[in-house]
């Protein structure tokens, strides 16, 4: 495929009764690349992978899939494009089986072609045992699992998966984690992943688009966006509980105080690495003796508290906001 | 066509796996009907009243009773599929917009047709049989496919534009009332109460009861045969359009 | 007694917040009161039909009794919604006695029951309903109504706890359904012919019915028996439903 997988200028997405979702985004992704697009709840990455699959038509501003315009040329678009989307979107009534029949005779294939199709997916995420089963009975992952097979069977060459890990319990993740890669590197298949677990965009993407309040505020690799940052931290827990506040008041000399664990005091240290033998030594001098010390590399949490002034793990425990349902265009 | 018999099918297969919608549509206008036609049997020595048996006069219900509680299931999986994003899904397919509307209405016939010959064959077993004879029958078949259509796509309608289930079971208590105030249970002409006479006469579900109730009872009437097949149709094509026009907007894809 | 109340409490609470909940309830009898008694009053001229309080009366003899019944059976339906959402599970493991689970379902059907008779009672009082009946007469039919309130609901929880599934909606409305109309319900028990009228012959709702009318035109009829089968109905179901708690809680 010539040119970006996918490619916006200043997408905008406004809704009627609420803020702007998508606030005017700039991205390029190229063919192959596993684009992670992080950011809490709320902060618009639904709505713009909705716009993307030509589900939601942007208020302003331009987006490409597989070079075809979003808006344009809809149909081309769809052709190119799976999505496993935030819902896993199936029937509880039918069977594995059944909606892999309907999915591949709604993409025009027929007969022995359509069969291998759907036993070659439900056989690659593991669901031939349980593919004559109604889907109402299946578990969190085993539905995320058909959702995925669901989008691959016309062999798309750009796969969105929004938030698909959600939910799901460790090994289900790994799971999808590991087809994800095998997609993506076996196949070349291009990637857009929404999620609002770190590790997974640390462990997945190539490129990390940070979003928040419909804007991107960071983008790059996780190791570039990391470095950015530069800084570790350290956290150390004292022997005894009652020298806490003293281990946070020397601690403090070494830089601005980050979130940690509660029983110890965590800084992220101004002068880098070389600065952990001085910690060590200011610790001693005062007589606190420690418990525990780790040093610990910036994550992508670090990254966004950078840009934003606030933690995305915080954001995801906090309530979400929900993001603007998806409303119809205005006729 | 191909996309229109897919999503018929899935209508279908769908219904048949839900006990709880299937039982309704079926078992509770037949059981209804045996135990009013047997219960009210004595209503029919009323000067005037249109025969002998209230089997006979009572048998028109069932094809309307089925056709509501097809709709309020035609609705719910709509309005489920919503909810649960699978219209997302489908969206996302090279399907038409106008093969979904149809294989969800296709599934509503297919359940509707079944209901009717259901209700024919009892009819013909426990009744008089109908004056109208086989003809009749296929008119019946038709004048009952027609409701369901109607009353399908005010179901579809309602859940396309709400996107949600509630709102379809919110709806279904309205399509009783209709049923309830019409001539379901007496002859317009027998009814006493005069403002109920009134909304009986203005109803359309009582001209679709008596569309069907004169063939049964009363062979080839063409005034009323034509006004139920044109209370039933005009709400069948004006329902159709809403439906269209709320699938329009739901399904926005570009 | 702290488990009943608190079970009770948020079953009420759902339903009064619920316009979903509400409505079937209400608008159900009323549809019923509305097309029998507006649609059928010509009945009354049948030869035979010997009631003197007026079809209006008659029919809402009858729609009392739906009423409450179905009352009941819409809250065994929500019994089957909370088994199949997993709340269910929530209160089998928080209540310090399960008892009190099954006595505060019967405790909302019984406050929704007395909500919905107000309202029925009240349409029908400006639709004509004439009541014969004295104070007592009028505790009387209150009290069968409520009955088989308590009837329904411990019936639908009896089977709602066996099923654990909304699937069961038919397996709880369709005996009821049965039971109440294999009865006189739009003639008196005279005027019924054929099968329906041998079933309503060996129908304890038809003794509970008549009992009912009878208060209503204040010439009480059958009340002993009446009393006697409710009683009875109401002695199985409560039996019925701790089965039901037993077999839910094998799972829970």
């Amino acid at each position: 495929m010539p040119g970006p997988a996918i490619e916006t200028q200043q997408l905008v997405r406004e809704f009627k009764k609420g803020p702007r979702a998508v606030d005017g985004i700039d991205l390029r992704v190229e063919p192959g690349e596993v684009y992670g697009f992080l950011g809490p709840n709320g902060a618009g990455k639904s709505t713009t992978v909705h716009m993307l699959t030509t589900l939601l038509p942007p208020t302003a501003g331009r987006a490409w899939v597989a070079g075809h315009d979003v808006v344009e040329d809809g149909p081309a678009v769809r052709a190119t494009i799976g999505a496993a989307l935030q819902e896993a979107a199936l029937d509880p009534f039918l069977t594995g089986r059944e909606h892999m029949k309907l999915q591949t005779a709604l993409h025009g294939m027929r007969g022995p072609d359509a069969r291998a199709r759907s036993e070659t997916l439900l056989d690659r995420v593991g669901l031939t045992q349980a593919a004559d089963r109604r889907v109402g009975g299946y578990s969190g992952g085993m539905k995320r699992r058909l959702d995925l097979a669901l989008a691959l069977v016309h062999r798309p060459r750009i796969l969105f998966l929004d938030e698909p890990t959600t939910g799901l319990d460790v090994q289900s993740r790994s799971a999808l984690w590991e087809e994800v890669q095998r997609l993506a590197s076996a196949r070349g298949v291009t990637v857009f992943l929404t999620t609002q677990y770190l590790e997974e965009a640390d462990v997945l993407a190539d490129r990390v688009g940070i979003i928040d309040r419909g804007r991107i505020v960071a983008e790059g690799t996780p190791e570039a966006l990391k470095a950015e940052i530069g800084r570790p931290s350290v956290e150390a827990i004292p022997q005894d509980p009652s020298e806490l506040q003293h281990m946070k008041d020397v601690l403090s000399r070494f830089g601005e105080s980050v979130a940690g664990s509660v029983k110890g005091a965590s800084v992220r240290l101004s002068g880098g690495d070389a600065q952990l033998a001085e910690v060590v030594r200011a610790l001693d001098t005062e007589s606190i003796e420690i418990q525990e010390l780790q040093l610990h590399a910036p994550t992508l949490d670090d990254v966004f508290l950078a840009k934003t002034g606030r933690s995305l793990e915080g954001e995801a425990d906090a309530e979400p906001e929900p993001e603007p349902e998806s409303e119809p265009a205005a006729a | 066509m191909n996309q229109v018999l897919l999503l018929a099918r899935r209508s279908v297969v769908r219904t048949l796996r839900q006990p709880a919608m299937v039982v309704p549509s079926l078992v509770f206008p037949l059981m209804l009907l045996a135990i009013n036609s047997s219960g009210l049997e004595s209503t029919t020595r009323l000067p005037g009243f249109p025969t002998e048996s209230y089997f006979q006069f009572a048998l028109a219900i069932p094809f309307v009773q089925g056709a509501l509680f097809s709709a309020n299931s035609a609705g719910t999986n709509v309005a489920s599929d919503i909810e649960s994003g699978f219209l997302n899904r489908l969206s996302l397919t090279p399907l038409r917009r106008v093969a979904l509307l149809m294989g969800q209405l296709t599934g509503i016939l297919a359940l509707g047709l079944v209901q009717a010959l259901t209700f024919v064959g009892v009819g013909l077993v426990f009744g008089e049989g109908i004056e109208a004879g086989p003809g009749g029958a296929v008119v019946i078949v038709a004048l009952s496919l027609t409701i369901s259509l109607a009353f399908g796509c005010i179901g579809a309608f309602v859940a396309l534009r709400s996107g949600n289930g509630e709102a379809v079971q919110g709806v279904f208590p309205l399509f009783f009332a209709a049923l309830f105030l019409s001539s379901m249970a007496m002859p317009r002409d027998l009814i006493e109460v005069n403002w109920f006479q009134t909304v009986a006469n203005w109803n359309p579900v009582s001209y679709m009861l008596e569309g069907i109730r004169s063939l049964v009872i009363e062979g080839w009437n063409g005034e009323a045969i034509a006004l139920g097949f044109a209370c039933a149709g005009g709400i069948a094509l004006i329902a159709l359009a809403a439906a269209s026009s709320a699938l329009r907007t739901r399904m926005v894809r570009t | 007694m702290s488990v009943a109340r608190a079970v009770a409490w948020r079953n009420i609470h759902n339903w009064f917040t619920n316009p979903a909940l509400v409505m079937p309830s209400l608008l159900f009898p009323l549809f019923f009161f509305t097309a029998f008694a507006g649609g059928l009053s010509r009945v009354d001229s049948v030869p035979g039909f010997d009631f003197d309080a007026g079809y209006t009366t008659f029919v809402y003899g009858f729609v009392l009794l739906q009423a409450a019944t179905f009352g009941g059976i819409f809250t065994g339906f929500s019994v089957a919604r909370d088994f199949e959402s997993g709340f269910a599970r929530r209160l089998m493991l928080g209540a310090t006695n399960r008892g009190g689970i099954v006595a505060g379902y019967w405790l909302s059907a019984l406050i929704r029951a007395v909500f919905t008779i107000t309202v029925i009672t009240v349409v029908a009082l400006i639709a004509g309903l004439e009541v014969h009946g004295n104070g007592i007469d009028v505790v009387g039919l209150y009290t069968l109504a409520l009955l088989m309130n308590a009837f329904a609901v411990l019936f639908g929880t009896g089977v709602a706890m066996r099923l654990r599934t909304m699937q069961a909606g038919p397996a709880i409305q369709t005996p009821a359904f049965l039971l109440l109309f294999l009865a006189p319900v739009w003639v008196p028990y005279e005027l019924l012919t054929g099968w329906v009228q041998a079933a309503a012959s060996v129908n304890p709702v038809t003794l509970v019915l008549e009992a009912g009318r009878g208060f209503l035109v204040g010439d009480p009829t059958k009340v002993l028996p009446a009393f006697a089968v409710a009683g009875l109905l109401v002695a199985l179901t409560t039996l019925w439903a701790r089965g039901g708690l037993r077999s839910a809680e094998k799972v829970a």
